[in-house]
């Protein structure tokens, strides 16, 4: 099944859901623009927004999403002082917008 | 996301309809826009639409607006379970286009000869309704035999298939719109049939002709002006 669909059956199942869209990319980005990750309140998630170098910060900051219902635009990256943490191991620049599904 | 909007586009998208949603970075408000002329970023979505490339654009009040676009995956339908067929199938398939192969001649149209496709060893008659042609569907003409081409062809311009070519000379060419147009074809239907197929690379092998014929595909899909 596809992500999308994915999210649409854990919605429908009750459970808590956040969805998080890479938006923008600079430089060798690991996954294209309009790539989800899907995550619900457990931490259990699905898909990929960078190919596995920031996906535990994704999930991370997306139970603040679920908790608090705002939607947060993340970006990571070498410019980023956390990139050397959870950066992108190839050198680009990702944007991501996390958003709760309501 | 609200959970309306969701269930909307994943039905969209399991109807084979383009649909694009439109979220304000800033403020998170989202709308799906599935008539974009109606919207206020037409234009953007538009273009969007054919390129099939997500991305931010700016709206009139310079917000950033995130444009996710979700466009069915290509298809191509061939009539002709033939030598250039063989290339072109596993060609398209590399491409992300899931490909039908249409070939009543069930001699031609064998699993060992075509592995990897969906091959309907029917007539198009029967095998055509089933696969339902839309506007996101490349179809190539390609059994030089009238009886399958024929209908096939006047099915995929009726369709509003985005891509029509028909394999054949001129003159052969010539003869064949002659035929549709007795059928009741329409002229400005038959103009949109490109023959001789592919992109003019001096192909001479069926391989190499079923090259031109993705380039030609692909340079339809993307909008790309080709030399006339």
């Amino acid at each position: 099944m596809d992500l999308l669909s994915t999210a649409e059956e854990w919605a429908r199942e009750g459970r808590s859901v956040a969805l998080a869209t890479v938006v923008e990319t600079w430089g060798s980005a690991p996954r294209p623009v309009g790539s989800h990750l899907l995550i619900d309140a457990d931490g259990e998630f699905q898909g990929s927004v960078s190919g596995g170098c920031v996906e535990s910060a994704v999930v991370s900051e997306a139970a603040e999403v679920i908790a608090s219902g705002e939607p947060r635009l993340l970006e990571f990256g070498v410019a980023d002082e956390t990139a050397w943490r959870v950066g992108l191991s190839c050198g680009g620049r990702i944007r991501v917008f996390v958003e709760k599904l309501a | 996301m609200k959970l309306d909007l969701l269930a909307a586009l994943n039905a969209a998208r399991a109807a084979r309809r383009p649909a694009v949603v439109v979220t304000a970075l800033d403020s998170g408000e989202q709308r799906l826009v599935l008539e974009p002329a109606q919207d206020p970023l037409a234009a953007e979505i538009g273009r969007a639409l054919a390129s099939g490339r997500s991305g931010v654009v700016e709206d009139a009040a310079g917000r950033s607006v995130f444009l996710n676009v979700h466009v069915p995956p290509p298809r191509l339908v061939l009539t002709g379970a033939v030598h250039i067929a063989q290339t072109l199938g596993p060609l398209a398939t590399a491409l992300g286009y899931q490909v039908a192969v249409v070939d009543p001649r069930t001699a031609f149209a064998t699993p060992e000869r075509f592995p990897d496709v969906e091959l309907r060893p029917e007539w198009p008659d029967v095998a055509l309704p089933e696969l339902a042609l839309d506007p996101f569907t490349a179809f190539a003409a390609l059994s030089h035999d009238p009886k399958i081409d024929d209908p096939a062809l006047a099915r995929a311009l009726e369709s509003g298939c985005f891509y029509v070519g028909a394999l054949g000379s001129r003159r052969t060419h010539a003869a064949r719109l002659d035929r549709l147009k007795a059928q009741g074809v329409p002229d400005a239907a038959l103009q949109r049939i490109r023959a001789p197929i592919g992109l003019p690379i001096g192909a001479s092998s069926p391989a190499e002709i079923a090259v031109s014929i993705m380039a030609e595909i692909t340079a339809v899909l993307r909008r790309a002006e080709l030399a006339s």
